[in-house]
């Protein structure tokens, strides 16, 4: 399996017509949203190729910010440029390449008629690697060995100041990755003289330069990240001196990239966070404060606690850290406050937002509490329905794809490059304070408009099916778990839901959900009790993570068929308020019910089942029923 | 065996294809750089690169530099396969 940076794991696969629909582009818009996808070389390829033919067609660039790039090295750079190209409109900038002639570093930058002197860059990629250094072996003789040192630094010096001085364009030298393969052994970075040593210093020496018009580019870093065996591909270097394996071109690109961004000041500033299976392993509502898995002494505990150190660690270098959670506020806070095992607290969140509204309405409420733009913004949830919601309503927040194993959320936001550096001040290590409020809720404004479009978009199919002896198990742990959408709260034991399968009595529903991000299993389970003349919804409940789709609509559609088929007037439904199930207060009156009026408690709420119009929902319908009876 | 050859064609077409945005080439046992506009040294090494991704297979420099044409390639790959 590739690893995160050679699939560019945190951006969603590309569509399957994903050639059709670069064709079919007619905006750079539409491009810089299909560049928003883990592409390959070939796809980065037609991309700069499509955008290419669009700007010379003089299509809609949306004022994006157009850079001059040079590139010189010593190897073969003209495959790297339409990744780069690809790259740099993911983060919304326009690159022009120029090629410098090929392994040409020292000519052209001492000459004055070379190509960066007649085209003025604004910034220059000093792309070498340690074949381009004068590196003379000496194992063992220390003063050769540091004389050659000086020597190496000095040539690239020379060279990224030969490149500056032309005009004023901007330096970014790449440092070296290491090479694998040693004489030595474990010895040779030890050993003054030989090649392993003087990358290892000269790295380290390029790590102390302290100059505005030059950015290192941290090659050896990525080089490292991928496999330093990997990286190099001998054969490619001997035949047509490709400086590294170009199966990295994707992620190269990005890196490049996500450092010139950062230098145009578009990095993101802000980490909103999940909840439930993000931040913690588990339901808050429906596990409570001790069922959690959160801590020390839990594999999955330590994974979540790893995720809530690294928004941490952000947070002390000037990240803003928000909360958007569908949950009660009062139940998600109690973690924050009283799990012992929680690194994050309340006061390191600027903004807290636990409601049931959609996530993209809550971010779009949160960039304007803290008065960022939504392209500062970076969402991290474990569920890939709410991903793609706010990808599609808000395609410039940052949505990174998580990996099924929360061990590796971390690592997957921080490959992302999302926060890239060009400095680190004091002012970035008080932003964050700055922006604290002890997390602070407040109210979103609208609803997200595209939300119809959304529910389409997730090709939901929905099956109806009654109690049967195979659905038993799911059923009975639903109706003994469930705790936020549950009406009734009433448990059953499996013996007990086992008999309702056969008792002509009951009407029960056990619902399935299917949607393009796969199967979500059963979500939903209802029952009634027959009367003649109505039925008694006796228990309703469903997953929280299917909430604001629609399916509960779908429900009562189904049961109102049945219902009439029964020639039966009126459903009936209760409410049973506990402490968890404030969600679902206003469910019958959301659904058209009307209250029944009485003074005791529990609520019930009645709808006449010829009254009820059919609604067309944003899904298929599937009934089992007539198979199973 | 003519079919994994055929197959072997097939997805060789969907790389040609990718690489030379070219939905009307026309790729042949037959086919040489020089039937293909834009087929040159770097095209090459875009090619060789997405057929080593597509079948997980490796070249030598050796075997890069005589893949004179299309079928050759094939071969090539078929070979590589069974080896593998």
């Amino acid at each position: 399996m590739a690893n995160v940076y050679e699939s560019l794991g945190w951006l969603p696969a590309p569509p399957v017509d994903f050639y059709q629909q670069v064709a079919n582009a007619e905006s750079c818009q539409a491009l810089v949203r299909l560049v928003k996808h883990a592409l390959d070389d070939n796809q980065l390829r037609r991309i700069s190729k499509k955008l290419k033919s669009l700007r010379e067609r003089g299509a809609d660039s949306m004022q994006l910010p157009i850079i001059k790039f040079g590139i010189i090295g010593n190897s073969t750079t003209q495959l790297l440029e339409p990744t780069l190209v690809g790259s740099a409109l993911r983060f919304g900038i326009l690159l022009d390449v120029i090629h410098a002639e090929f392994n040409q570093l020292p000519q052209v930058a001492f000459s004055e008629r070379d190509t960066f002197t007649v085209n003025p860059m604004d910034v220059v990629l000093v792309s070498v690697d340690h074949r381009s250094l004068p590196f003379v072996a000496c194992p063992g003789d220390v003063v050769k060995a540091q004389s050659n040192l000086e020597d190496c630094l000095e040539y690239l010096m020379q060279i990224t100041d030969g490149i500056h001085k032309k005009n004023k364009s901007h330096v970014m030298l790449q440092n070296f990755a290491p090479l694998g393969e040693d004489i030595f052994g474990s010895y040779e970075r030890r050993l003054p003289g030989t090649l392993a040593w003087l990358i290892n210093q000269l790295n380290t020496r390029l790590d102390l330069l302290n100059l505005m018009h030059v950015s290192i580019v941290d090659i050896a870093g990525l080089a490292a990240n991928v496999g330093v065996a990997n990286w190099h591909n001998q054969t490619l270097w001997h035949l047509g001196k490709i400086p590294f394996a170009p199966k990295y071109n994707p992620i190269y690109g990005d890196w490049v990239m996500r450092l010139v961004a950062a230098r145009l000041g578009r990095s993101r500033r802000c980490l909103i966070l999940d909840l439930d299976n993000t931040l913690w392993g588990g339901t808050i509502g429906d596990d409570g404060l001790n069922g959690i898995i959160i801590g020390n002494g839990h594999a999955t505990g330590e994974a979540h606690t790893a995720l809530q150190r690294t928004a941490l660690a952000l947070r002390e270098r000037g990240v803003v850290l928000a909360v958007s959670s569908k949950n009660e506020d009062s139940v998600a806070r109690s973690p924050f406050k009283e799990h012992p095992d929680m690194l994050l607290r309340e006061h390191h969140i600027a903004v807290f937002q636990a409601n049931w509204q959609d996530k993209a309405s809550n971010i779009e409420a949160i960039a304007s509490a803290l008065s960022l733009g939504l392209e500062s913004m970076v969402f991290v949830d474990d569920n890939p329905a709410e991903r793609m919601q706010v990808r599609v309503v808000l395609p410039s927040v940052a949505v990174p794809e998580l990996p099924e194993d929360p061990a590796f959320f971390s690592q997957t936001l921080l490959a992302a490059g999302y926060f890239e550096a060009v400095g680190f001040s004091g002012e970035d290590r008080i932003r964050a304070a700055f922006y604290q409020d002890n997390g602070k809720r407040i109210e979103t404004l609208k609803k997200s408009s595209n939300l119809d479009d959304y529910l389409k978009s997730l090709d939901m199919e929905v099956n109806f099916a009654p109690f049967d002896k195979l659905g038993t198990p799911r059923i009975s742990q639903l109706i003994n778990k469930s705790n936020q959408f549950n009406l009734t709260t009433r448990r059953y034991s499996e013996a007990e839901i086992a008999e309702l399968v056969l008792n002509p009595e009951y009407f029960t529903l056990q619902v399935r959900l299917k949607d393009v991000h796969g199967d979500n299993g059963m979500i939903s389970v209802i029952i009634c009790k027959k009367n003649r003349s109505h039925w008694n919804i006796d228990t309703w409940l469903m997953s929280c993570r299917v909430l604001g789709r629609r399916v509960e609509e779908a429900v009562l559609q189904h049961i109102l068929k049945y219902a009439r088929i029964a020639n039966v007037d009126k459903l009936i439904g209760t409410y049973i308020p506990t402490a968890r199930n404030m969600i679902v207060r206003d469910h019958y009156a959301k659904l058209g019910f009307t209250k029944i009026p009485n003074n005791e408690e529990p609520d019930r709420w009645e709808i006449n089942t010829l009254e009820h119009p059919e609604l067309s929902l944003p899904m298929r319908i599937t009934d089992s029923s007539a198979l199973t009876i | 065996m003519p079919s994994v050859i055929d197959d072997v064609m097939q997805k060789l077409r969907g790389i040609f294809f990718d690489i030379f945005d070219d939905d009307c080439l026309v790729i042949q046992a037959s086919t040489m750089a020089e039937d293909i506009d834009g087929w040159d040294s770097l095209s090459h090494i875009r090619l060789v690169v997405s057929i080593e991704k597509a079948f997980n297979i490796r070249f030598s420099a050796a075997e890069i530099a005589s893949l004179e044409n299309v079928g050759a390639m094939a071969s090539l790959i078929v070979k590589k396969q069974m080896q593998s």
